[in-house]
């Protein structure tokens, strides 16, 4: 105590230039962790806020009663979903070096986040992502072109040119329109996930935020209808410990798990290893089949760490040590469940290698077909007419006056 | 003097105002220990510390609404909204409490809390990083508003912000930063070293947040105009060879009217030009306020040249925004009319 109140400020554990410390992340042993029946009364399922869910060991053996039992051909496609987002992320970050797109997000190091969740939903199951989830995306079987041509804001852009790269959406696949406002997308999935049972649909929500996000009133908006209303929903935070240069303690990390906030709205809270997609995907398939019978919301904290840039605007060079992510104990989940699979005798090193020369070769191909719609500097272009469409459902006057006297200054410019 | 950039001159009027006065703070995301996104604040945590420079959680509510309270405690917050599109969070501490707070007590409370934040477009932001909501904030009656277009201005109206008892948002468009934009994005960026208003005092000064400025003189029409596009309506005048008289109004409430009536009087035409949206938009007023002061020196209806009423899209930035063709198209309408 002191004698007078002092503010605290929060500290990172670790500046440029400093040694990486992460000992503030409380782990448990894999297979450790109790998994209590889908059913469980809330109260008897307190114990997972505090603990970390985790199957694969050290030796990249599954573990304990969260082992999912997944066969090794889903294994496989999880292994190839993730390593298919990685060289998507890779590509797409050196186009916008080369200029060719104007902005890029990529999910280094959080790719297991995305595919172990994505894997554990029904196809009609709702996903309300963030920007840093295109894994559930290409797991769904999103095109890679269409996702091109999306950053490109070309021709065949499923955004018709209104968006910034990275804010893909697919109605079809049931995968939301991405917001670049924080947070917003939580409460709605929660609406969504209580008009499904208003309806008597089994369908559910998902949505994910960052550790950072979760300082937005619109956390507390969809905790507290989730929790009023039993929405079948599942709430993620994607706890990759920087929020751009703000770190997890920034949104209250320090004091407890963002996973504990859930029993406080009487919301089962479950935090668990983001870098272990088999913990990943057994911890959600247990809040989805709660949610799927009738036993409400869960929240998921995963705990993990953003391995690049927050976006190509950021240099995180300035406030985070370099080579920060080679330190964070719970590795790189790509490495780790190769590893498992090379174990259970179904991959070996040469398998990887030849598989990532295959994923990249197949990015390259999709960016030549998707460079052949166009690109922000090389026609064809979009028709700027597109600028005035979806403003409403039918275009009003002043729009439409708007629209042809721009029409008319390009005629007469050109 | 120094030559500075419009993010140098904004360090500077914190710069100042910190050394000058102890009750000055500075609140927003990654504004601290990382000096900001656009690097507005860069180094001040390491002179000032971090319990006057603070980095904020993500809750654009709760960074207003602590201004708020600081500045009824006896601070002079500085709070940082990273980009204006994310305001809208926040926009309830704006507009029901931060703009009544003093009406609403009887005088009793006030908080003088400065807002700053990012807006515009030209910089392939998108919907989401390219907005002007400057004319939802001169719509609420209680804080003043200010958007800036050069170093000069930007450190001298920004340091009268501080200084205000009122609340004042504080909008910096984010395209002229680093440089004055003519509305061609093709050309090479220019830096504000040869612009004479990228020269700035190194130390305190002040401008009134109540006066627009006459930065181009000329007898055939006059515009009226504020941020960026004061830029691409010279270099517009310019090119069609009109002798325009062109006018920044730099503090959109208080709007100066004097300097408006007694140009438009002069000139007998006016042409209205933002970045923002049309219907609704701050432009409104000022043709409201033009006609009404010199309705009977007018030879022309006043128009009109603002961004689309469409959100701010990624690929039309350049259709969207209201470049020196659609300014000159504008300014001919309105030489042309009656």
């Amino acid at each position: 105590m002191t004698e007078k109140p002092t503010l605290h400020i929060p500290q990172p554990t670790a500046r440029p230039g400093e040694e990486p410390d992460f000992s503030y992340i409380d782990l448990s042993e894999a297979g450790a962790v109790e998994r209590p029946p889908v059913s469980a009364k809330t109260r008897d399922t307190e114990f997972l806020a505090q603990g970390m869910v985790r199957v694969l060991d050290d030796d990249n053996e599954a573990k304990g009663p969260w082992a999912p039992g997944l066969n090794a051909d889903t294994l496989l496609r999880a292994l190839e979903a993730m390593m298919l987002t990685r060289a998507y992320d890779d590509r797409m970050l050196r186009i916008q070096r080369q200029g060719k797109i104007s902005f890029y997000i990529q999910a280094l190091g959080e790719e297991a986040v995305s595919i172990g969740a994505g894997l554990a939903y029904e196809p009609g199951d709702m996903l309300f992502p963030s920007y840093r989830n295109q894994g559930l995306y290409l797991l769904r079987g999103l095109d890679l072109v269409d996702m091109m041509c999306q950053c490109l804001s070309n021709t065949r852009d499923m955004c018709k040119g209104r968006q910034m790269p990275i804010f893909y959406h697919s109605r079809e696949k049931r995968l939301f329109s991405i917001s670049g406002n924080l947070t917003t997308q939580y409460p709605q999935a929660v609406g969504w996930a209580m008009a499904a049972a208003i309806k008597g649909e089994k369908d559910i929500a998902a949505s994910w935020i960052g550790d950072g996000s979760t300082a937005e009133a619109d956390f507390h908006h969809a905790m507290t209808f989730a929790a009023v209303y039993n929405a079948p929903v599942v709430l993620n935070v994607v706890n990759n410990q920087w929020a751009i240069s703000s770190f997890q303690g920034f949104a209250g990390g320090e004091r407890r798990s963002f996973a504990s906030r859930g029993p406080g709205y009487g919301i089962p809270g479950i935090r668990v290893d983001g870098n272990d997609l088999l913990a990943v995907y057994a911890v959600t398939k247990w809040a989805a089949e709660r949610a799927r019978s009738g036993g409400g919301p869960s929240l998921i904290e995963h705990v993990t760490y953003r391995g690049g840039a927050h976006s190509t605007s950021d240099d995180p060079t300035r406030y985070r040590p370099k080579d920060e992510w080679k330190s964070f104990p719970l590795g790189d989940p790509i490495v780790r469940l190769s590893r498992h699979l090379e174990r259970l005798g179904r991959w070996s090193p040469e398998q990887h290698e030849a598989l990532e020369v295959k994923l990249k070769e197949r990015v390259a191909l999709a960016w030549k077909e998707a460079i052949t719609h166009g690109t922000m500097s090389e026609p064809p272009f979009l028709d700027p007419r597109l600028m005035f469409e979806d403003v409403f459902a039918e275009m009003p006057e002043h729009l439409k006056k708007q629209r042809d006297k721009l029409l008319r200054l390009q005629e007469d410019a050109s | 003097m120094s030559q500075m950039s419009m993010i140098q001159a904004i360090r500077s009027a914190h710069d100042v105002m910190m050394e000058k006065d102890p009750s000055v703070v500075a609140l927003g995301q990654d504004i601290g220990y990382f000096g900001g996104v656009f690097r507005c604040t860069e180094g001040l945590q390491k002179k000032y510390g971090e319990h006057r420079v603070i980095d904020a959680p993500i809750a654009e509510g709760g960074i207003i609404g602590t201004a708020i309270g600081m500045g009824v405690n006896g601070l002079r917050p500085v709070a940082e909204i990273q980009f204006a599109d994310y305001i809208y969070p926040g926009f309830d501490q704006v507009a029901s409490e931060l703009s009544r707070l003093r009406y609403r007590s009887g005088g009793e409370f006030f908080a003088p809390v400065t807002i700053r934040t990012p807006c515009g477009g030209g910089i392939r932001g998108g919907q989401t990083h390219s907005q002007s909501p400057e004319g939802i904030f001169t719509h609420i009656s209680g804080v003043k508003t200010v958007m800036v277009s050069n170093p000069y201005d930007a450190k001298g109206l920004l340091i009268a912000a501080i200084e205000s008892d009122d609340p004042v948002v504080f909008f910096e468009p984010k395209r002229i930063y680093n440089g004055p934009f003519d509305g061609d994005p093709d050309k090479p960026s220019v830096s504000w070293a040869a612009h004479p208003k990228g020269e700035v005092p190194d130390g305190y000064y002040t401008l009134p947040l109540d006066k627009a400025e006459v930065v181009r003189e000329g007898s055939d029409l006059t515009v009226i105009t504020y941020g960026t596009i004061v830029h691409v309506a010279q270099a517009a005048a310019e090119k069609a060879g009109i002798d325009a008289e062109i006018i920044d109004v730099r503090t959109l409430m208080p709007l100066d009217v004097d300097t408006l009536s007694a140009s438009v009087s002069k000139t007998g035409r006016c042409l209205v030009a933002h970045e923002a949206t049309r219907f609704c938009g701050y432009g409104a007023e000022l043709v409201a306020t033009v006609q009404r002061e010199c309705f009977w020196h007018l030879e022309a209806p006043i128009a009109r040249v603002t961004g689309w009423d469409t959100p701010y899209p990624h690929a039309f930035e350049w259709q969207y925004f209201p470049v020196q063709q659609r300014l000159i198209a504008g300014m001919r309408k309105v030489l042309e009319a009656g």
